[in-house]
């Protein structure tokens, strides 16, 4: 019987496990050996230069500037959307200890929330490019409009404002899905437990701090690992909404551009496998980090 | 791929023979350089007077072409020609829109298309596919009698550089079809209207500025987003002020190249622009549509841009705008350049991969590309200038195309082009970084010169990075 059940296993999975080989596990570990290689992405051969390709990139002035930017965004994109998230998503579940789950609309709320979900990156992008346009975007009217003309400016063309308007958009294009998450982890929360959190005087703000963010953790950690690695790309937005791209001169170069400009724009291939190489760590290394450092108790119901 | 031939192929010996009347010395050289190409069987026919170049019958021809902005009227044309040519053969006419994309994996595969119009955003880099031995020798063709004319070459047949700009390291790689020039665009109705004549020196380009901005509209926008677009009036206000001997010192990366006096002037003269606000507000956050846009709408009156322009704006422009192409005015009165001087170049690279399936199938097909036929309709359909001399010969142009054509006619000889760009691309990024930078304000000329020779000392003394002089 054993013997069988193993039988059917194997069977069901090599297919799946097959074209994860060919088409995840084989492009990585060619990726790792392009690392160490001068290919120009062109010739039939490419000669194997050691870890040159890794010793350049620490004295690119442009790589450098990439993850700096990709840093920045690591520190603000998770944080920010993760408060927010959660901020909407207690909203949205509030007053359930009292009546039956939510305020009145709540359900339409969650939907329009994950409106922004809906739209493709590169539709996100262009449209973003209309709002901060600066002779006649939405961003400088509503500026105009709400009498601080002043503010107004070329958001895109700045160097000081340029990564953070492509952070905006990063935010909010991500802050709908958690909110969802959220919102049904939340939802989860026994409700005898935020019962008695009330009847022993706990106002909303404790509540939300003593059981809520406690109950739905282990989903705040997986959101903060899916925003990590969200913030460190940001290609597609970058490439198609900024000056240059990745300007004015290198604010919002991303590692992902730097890596595709060097492969497809100047035939170093070899190079950019290197770059990726190195944010494949990066991104792991901080994926661990992540997850040790929001390690805590779990919540058992008994 | 077309499979190899089964049908008897003459030998090496008589295709020798037959290819001496073409330049036998061409045909040497390409099998000498043909690189990559070694190991694959090459198609070949019977030369003859009606095929100088050998082209084998019932072979068929795959042409991959890139599909932009001028259209693929003219190479659809060229492949009905070459199926007319060689009965027998039947031409897979494929465009596309990422040349790169679709391209790189046959070639590394070694099974590359027999023509590719190697152009657009996403093309392959050209000195990267040269350096792998990747593009046939195109010296043949340009040896060869033209299709008009048996008794001219196909080299006499083409605009003077065009040759000049497919060579690279001494052999001929891929010909340009299309002959690019840049200068300053401005409408004739709008400045007949107000009475403005375009300035022929600097001093009086900020004069008028001056005046324009007191009738309400802004003297200058530019596509801020893509600071290429601007480096292209400076460099050449550069090259018009310290003439060829400055280009030259920029392509071959000498020292202090970017701090040369006619270069320190031509971006002293574009950074006026930029004090005396002459620029329209918020223009380096625009993109190039939105900034010509602009333009075509009579918010801006000056914009810089290539012979492409029209074209692009086709659909935007009101009717009566009548947009023409001028060049930059002299900066000084000592210039080494005359006032017509155009900065020119030529795009569309069409290129023979050298392991293609059917080389010499190719080379033909160029042929026909490169006939007063096509490049008359290039000029009717892509509203651009085709580089085949005479092909604009009694076609009836708009006003932009018809200023472009008589600003080359007027320039003579003096049509310059650097060539960093093609070379160094990291060196182009780091000129186009500084020059958004200097048109924002944010650095001054000196602090631009200083930016960018450090990075062109950088990519002078990277040893992986091949070297081209010129």
């Amino acid at each position: 019987m054993r013997h069988g059940k193993n039988r059917f296993l194997i069977g069901a999975l090599a297919a799946p496990l097959l074209l994860y080989g060919v088409f995840v596990v084989s492009p990585y570990a060619q990726a790792f050996y392009l690392a160490f290689t001068d290919w120009n992405g062109l010739a039939g051969q490419a000669d194997n230069v050691g870890f040159a390709n890794f010793t350049a990139l620490w004295s690119d002035g442009l790589f450098l500037a990439a993850l700096r930017n990709n840093g920045l965004m690591l520190l603000a994109v998770p944080l920010l959307t993760i408060v927010l998230a959660l901020f909407f998503a207690a909203l949205l579940t509030m007053g359930r200890s009292d009546r039956h789950g939510g305020f009145r609309g709540s359900g339409a709320y969650r939907i329009v929330y994950f409106f922004p979900q809906l739209l493709s990156v590169a539709i996100l992008g262009v449209l973003f490019q209309f709002v901060y346009t600066p002779n006649n975007g939405l961003l400088n009217g509503l500026l105009e409009a709400l009498g601080l003309g002043s503010l107004t400016r070329s958001w895109l063309a700045e160097p000081a404002w340029a990564l953070p308007a492509v952070m905006a958009v990063m935010v909010w294009a991500a802050v709908g899905f958690y909110v969802v998450l959220f919102a049904a982890a939340m939802e989860s929360i026994p409700r005898d437990v935020l019962e008695a959190a009330r009847l022993d005087g706990a106002g909303r703000l404790t509540t939300f701090r003593r059981i809520t963010l406690p109950f739905v953790w282990d989903t705040v950690q997986v959101a903060y690992v899916y925003l990590g690695i969200l913030a460190l790309d940001g290609f597609a937005l970058v490439q198609i909404m900024t000056v240059g791209p990745g300007g004015p001169d290198n604010a919002t170069e991303v590692v992902g551009l730097t890596l595709y400009r060097a492969a497809f724009t100047y035939g170093e291939f070899g190079y950019a496998s290197a770059m990726g190489v190195t944010l494949f760590f990066i991104t792991l290394t901080l994926t661990a980090l992540a997850l040790r450092a929001t390690r805590r108790e779990r919540v058992e119901i008994a | 791929m077309t499979p190899p031939p089964t049908r008897p192929s003459p030998t090496r010996r008589t295709l020798l023979r037959g290819a001496t009347a073409a330049g036998a010395a061409g045909l040497l050289s390409g099998c000498v350089t043909a690189g990559g190409g070694d190991d694959t069987e090459e198609a070949t026919g019977a030369v003859t007077d009606e095929n100088p170049l050998g082209v084998p019958d019932d072979t068929g021809l795959e042409v991959v072409m890139f599909n932009g902005g001028y259209g693929q009227a003219y190479t659809e044309h060229a492949a009905e020609l070459y199926e007319e040519r060689h009965p027998g053969a039947e031409v897979d006419h494929q465009g596309v829109q990422r040349v790169g994309e679709t391209l790189q994996p046959r070639f590394v595969a070694g099974e590359p298309p027999d023509v590719v119009d190697n152009t657009g955003a996403g093309r392959l880099d050209l000195a990267q596919l040269a350096a792998s031995g990747q593009l046939h020798d195109l010296a043949e063709l340009l040896d060869a009698p033209s299709l008009d004319d048996p008794a001219v070459p196909v080299r006499d047949t083409l605009m003077p550089g065009v040759v000049a700009d497919g060579t690279l390291d001494g052999a001929v790689r891929f010909l340009n079809y299309s002959s690019v020039l840049w200068g300053v665009w401005y409408s004739t109705s709008l400045f007949e209207a107000h009475g403005w004549a375009y300035p022929e020196t600097w001093d009086d380009m900020l004069a008028l500025c001056e005046e324009i901005g007191q009738a309400g509209i802004a003297p200058w926008t530019w596509q801020g987003k893509f600071p290429e677009y601007m480096v292209d009036p400076l460099q050449s206000l550069a090259a018009k002020t310290g003439g060829i001997e400055l280009v030259e010192n920029i392509d071959n990366l000498e020292a202090d190249a970017w701090r040369q006096d006619g270069m320190l002037a031509a971006a002293d003269a574009i950074h006026r622009l930029v004090t005396g606000g002459h620029i329209m507000a918020g223009s380096e956050a625009l993109s190039h549509t939105e900034a010509q846009n602009a333009w075509s709408n009579g918010e801006a009156a000056f914009i810089p841009c290539g012979s492409w322009l029209e074209g692009e704006q086709q659909e935007v422009t009101p009717e009566g705008f009548d947009m023409v192409m001028a060049p930059v005015p002299d900066l000084t009165a000592a210039d080494a350049m005359p006032f017509g001087a155009l900065q020119g170049s030529s795009s569309e690279s069409f290129l023979v991969p050298a392991q293609a399936a059917n080389p010499r199938g190719g080379l033909d097909y160029l042929r026909c590309l490169f006939s007063l036929d096509v490049a008359r309709g290039f000029t009717e359909t892509a509203k651009a200038l085709p580089v085949v001399r005479g092909a604009t010969d009694g076609v009836e142009m708009s006003t932009g195309l018809a200023s472009v054509a008589a600003a080359v006619e007027a320039a003579g000889e003096h049509v310059f082009g650097y060539k960093y760009r093609l070379w160094y691309a990291p060196l182009a990024k780091a000129v186009d970084d500084a020059t958004g930078e200097l048109l924002t304000g944010r650095l001054d000329p000196e602090a631009w010169a200083d930016r960018i020779q450090t990075a062109a000392d950088d990519v002078a003394a990277d040893d992986s990075i091949t070297k081209h002089r010129r």
